[in-house]
């Protein structure tokens, strides 16, 4: 009745999993009941649960990214705190835990924390500065953020029923193979992988359909802002990888459930075939996540520097070009493999041409601050650090890209500090420059400054001592995934590495803190004109937060930079240009179809992992009646009329009107 | 064609509205020509990107199946397993299939229930022989004791064509769901970019088993 599920599955004897189920229980819980009590569930579930309106699931993937964002941190510490204890002992975690924990690390932190980050912010800026009302298929969006987040309650649940993956963040074969790890583990991880895989491919479709389809009228390509281009190449990766990594995986699933041979030890099976396969689509997936943050920094910076992008059309040809090159070097991944000296100094030197587009794009961002007047906010303080901790990430790993340094240093700590330094240095501080930026635009309000710039010195300090120590146990020859060591030589530095860990705990306990007061605060911290940077795309024409239809009427771009330039031509002739003629707005209808999908995919997920097949069915069953139901709806559409849009419009037009002419003449 | 434009009607929220006023509104109109497109453009459009994401991932099947074609493991090959006679009979169904899937588009855009119907009917009854002439190839294979358990190259072999039946079988459902559909509720504009949505992916089926043909069964016969 229940295949595999029994009271056994529960780990009684195991205290930290244990206590950490019951306090996000209670956490979860009191949520719930202070909802229920306060009578917000018709409210959330009308605005929020249901919306398909592409700002409220943006919002709801970097809520989703930055909670999970907590439980991956957490991992992270207990990781650095067993190797600080670990010297010539067990420490505090056994073995079976601690591989649990790091493939949880990894799992979370990428999946469900980068990629959620990065696909919220897509999510939310880009229609806004393409000057449109909402994504190419917004139900189709819905669905995709319901069936990510199905993907991380899986993950989640893992934690109290059953086990979690030991193989580490990608289930390498033959450990991976039913043989070797025959507990849930790996199907919890199969699973919500798959499930939330096709998520973000359909994310990946929405999202290239939407770019190349719908613009505002005017916005050509080489006019767009440079984050709607990295949109543009990190879901061309996703479309062109993501399924890669939903065929591989399913490889392995037939492998653990019907006995296939696909890279089992016998019979056959290819072993390397796996990391090949496994890579093709792992190396684009490190584009997709760093491309979105790229074109972050190129807007803060710009913005901030008060200057237009230096080299627009180089950044553009730099984008495609990392986009196309990313798939070209996944082989230096497993240099040891042992595919010859002339296949490994191809991927190698594929590897460091991949360098050039990366430079020449960091060439553009320092010579658009050059000579501009830089405002040092918040965001621009993430971008700078960014810049200084990518390029030291980036060297080391040319240096990992020589084949003959990788043989010594492959699967070293090194490794573990170079790609911590890329996402954290990289794309975490590309989620929390677009976090600060955007915030205001989203909720109306600014995040507080002191608290963000006190919280940036936190994190960025406590990275480099987190993670340099890391480069040389690295070098002194400490492997990745260690659970105790004895050699006294480490000792010191992962010490430092813990220290490093806990001020970076200050800087997210100082995060919590600034969005707390700042939502206390947010009279003070209102930003009335919805433009409160003075920035240069159309996502400031709306105001803050955007109506639900974004703009009254369509914007009509004329040149590089949309809403500098209009509002250059406002300053010029003293006044806004005139009102336009309302019409009646058409907007796509709420519809609860992907929470309905990703619930019944979550029976499902579950009901796959524990093998109780009469669940599989219905939920299935289920899933595609809900499809139905769906596509026999008659109204798909309801009208915003001609009045309430020029109420709106009138509103954010005076007090654009007022900025403008405090603004006085153009700077 | 015309049918389907005329049909498309609401252009849907990011519609530009076409007044005359300001000069920027009237640069939008100007402009709103080659910006924007019909939901059925867009819709077309997304469904491509969708069957090439799809094709990528038949293309991570097809390298696995060329790794692993010769991985017998003192197993049965391809030469003494399939026969091209019956593969030959499924190639007649898919592509005949493909043909009467055309055909009953040029129904639905004339309004033409007999033809719509009629040919979506032969069309699925094309799309079941070709799944149970595949099933019975499977189920004759396995009773050989050539299941996919037996070796890699099994495996991928089950794995590839597998994936593509499934294809199939998800599309005879599409299909009866589409039937329904403009049974229920007419040829509304909605329910012909379904339509065209479906006769995309049934003709790309027909490319994967182009290649599944030539690939695997060509290839595996002669070698």
């Amino acid at each position: 009745m229940l295949g595999k599920l029994s009271w056994a599955a529960i780990p009684l004897d195991q205290p930290i999993p244990l206590f950490t189920a019951a306090l996000v229980g209670v956490v979860i819980v009191g949520v719930l009941a202070w909802v229920t009590l306060k009578g917000w569930l018709p409210y959330l579930w009308r605005e929020w649960i249901t919306s398909v309106d592409h700002k409220r699931i943006g919002i709801m993937y970097i809520l989703l990214a930055m909670v999970m964002l907590l439980r991956g941190f957490a991992d992270a510490i207990m990781m650095r705190s067993q190797q600080a204890l670990a010297f010539r002992s067990e420490g505090y975690l056994p073995p079976e835990h601690y591989d649990q924990i790091f493939s949880a690390h990894g799992t979370l932190m990428i999946f469900f924390v980068a990629m959620p980050f990065v696909i919220g912010l897509m999510n939310f800026v880009m229609p806004l500065q393409l000057g449109i009302r909402d994504v190419a298929f917004p139900t189709l969006n819905s669905v995709s953020f319901w069936l990510t987040a199905t993907g991380a309650l899986l993950v989640n649940i893992s934690l109290v029923v059953g086990e979690f993956a030991r193989t580490g963040w990608l289930p390498y074969p033959p450990l991976s193979e039913i043989a070797y790890s025959p507990g849930v583990g790996v199907d919890y991880y199969l699973w919500s992988l798959q499930i939330s895989g096709v998520g973000t491919l359909l994310t990946g479709v929405n999202f290239v359909t939407t770019v190349l389809k719908i613009r505002a009228p005017g916005m050509n390509l080489m006019r767009m802002p440079m984050f709607c281009w990295t949109t543009l190449a990190s879901n061309l990766l996703i479309v062109a990888a993501f399924p890669i990594l939903t065929a591989t995986l399913a490889m392995l699933l037939l492998d653990r459930y019907l006995g296939f041979h696909f890279f089992t030890n016998e019979a056959g099976g290819n072993v390397m075939m796996f990391m090949n396969l496994i890579w093709a689509w792992g190396h684009p997936e490190v584009y997709i996540l760093i491309l979105p943050a790229f074109g972050i920094f190129s807007e803060v910076i710009s913005t901030f520097s008060r200057k237009p992008l230096f080299g627009y059309r180089s950044m553009v040809m730099a984008t495609m070009a990392i986009c196309a090159l990313s798939f070209t070097v996944w082989l230096h991944h497993f240099f040891t493999m042992g595919a010859g000296a002339d296949v490994n100094a191809i991927f190698g030197i594929a590897s460091m041409i991949i360098a050039v587009p990366t430079g020449v794009k960091v060439f553009n961002w320092l010579f658009t601050m050059y000579g501009g007047r830089v405002v040092y906010s918040q965001s621009i303080l993430w971008s700078i650090a960014f810049m200084i901790t990518f390029v030291i990430g980036g060297m080391t790993g040319v240096l990992l890209a020589v084949p003959p340094v990788d043989f010594v240093l492959h699967n070293s700590l090194f490794l573990v500090a170079h790609f911590h330094n890329v996402i954290i240095g990289g794309v975490l501080f590309g989620a929390f420059a677009g976090y600060t930026y955007w915030f205001p635009k989203a909720f109306g309000f600014r995040l507080h400054e002191g608290l963000g710039k006190a919280s940036f010195w936190c994190w960025l300090v406590g990275f480099y001592v987190a993670f340099m120590p890391l480069y040389i146990v690295g070098l002194k020859g400490m492997t990745r995934r260690m659970q105790h060591y004895d050699v006294p030589d480490w000792r010191p530095w992962l010490l430092i590495a813990a220290g490093g860990t806990a001020i970076i705990l200050a800087g997210i306990i100082l995060q919590i803190a600034q969005l707390a007061i700042s939502i206390r605060w947010r009279k003070e911290l209102r930003d009335e004109t919805g433009d409160p940077w003075n920035g240069r795309s159309l996502e400031w024409a709306t105001p803050s937060p955007p109506p639900a239809f974004n703009f009254a009427v369509l914007p009509s771009v004329e040149g590089d930079e949309a809403y500098w330039d209009m509002k250059q031509r406002a300053r010029q002739q003293a006044m806004l240009g005139e009102e336009p003629p309302y019409a009646d707005i058409e907007m796509p209808r709420n519809s609860p179809t992907g929470f309905i999908c990703a619930f019944f995919a979550t029976f499902m997920g579950f009901a796959l992992i524990w093998h109780i097949w009469w669940i599989v069915v219905l939920a299935a069953v289920c899933a595609f009646a809900t499809f139905v139901v769906f596509a026999w709806r008659d109204e798909v559409e309801y009208v915003i009329p001609a009045d309430v849009v020029a109420r709106i419009d009138r509103a954010n037009r005076t007090a654009r009107g007022e900025t403008l002419a405090l603004s006085g003449t153009p700077s | 064609m015309s049918a389907f434009d005329a049909a498309v009607g609401r252009d849907g929220p990011n519609h530009v509205e076409r007044a005359q006023g300001s000069p920027d509104i009237q640069h939008s109109a100007k402009h709103a020509a080659y910006a924007l497109a019909s939901k059925r453009i867009i819709a077309g459009y997304g469904f491509w990107i969708f069957l090439l994401s799809d094709i990528v991932m038949f293309s991570a099947f097809f390298a696995t199946y060329a790794v692993l074609v010769d991985a017998t493991a003192g197993g049965p090959s391809g030469q003494g397993l399939f026969d091209l006679g019956n593969v030959g009979i499924e190639t007649a169904c898919l592509l005949l299939s493909s043909f009467t899937c055309g055909l009953a588009g040029i129904g639905a855009r004339t309004r033409n229930g007999f033809w719509f119907y009629g040919a979506m009917a032969a069309t699925f009854m094309l799309g079941a022989a070709f799944l149970s002439i595949e099933i019975r190839e499977f189920m004759g294979m396995i009773a050989l004791g050539a299941g996919p358990t037996r070796s890699a190259f099994l495996s991928a072999f089950f794995t590839l064509v597998g994936c593509h039946g499934l294809h199939v079988a998800i599309g005879l459902l599409w299909l009866l769901t589409m039937m329904a559909q403009v049974f229920a509720k007419g040829y509304r504009a909605d329910i012909l970019r379904r339509l065209l949505c479906f006769s995309l992916f049934w003709h790309a089926l027909d490319i994967i088993w182009v290649g599944l043909f030539t690939m695997v069964y060509l290839m595996g016969v002669t070698q």
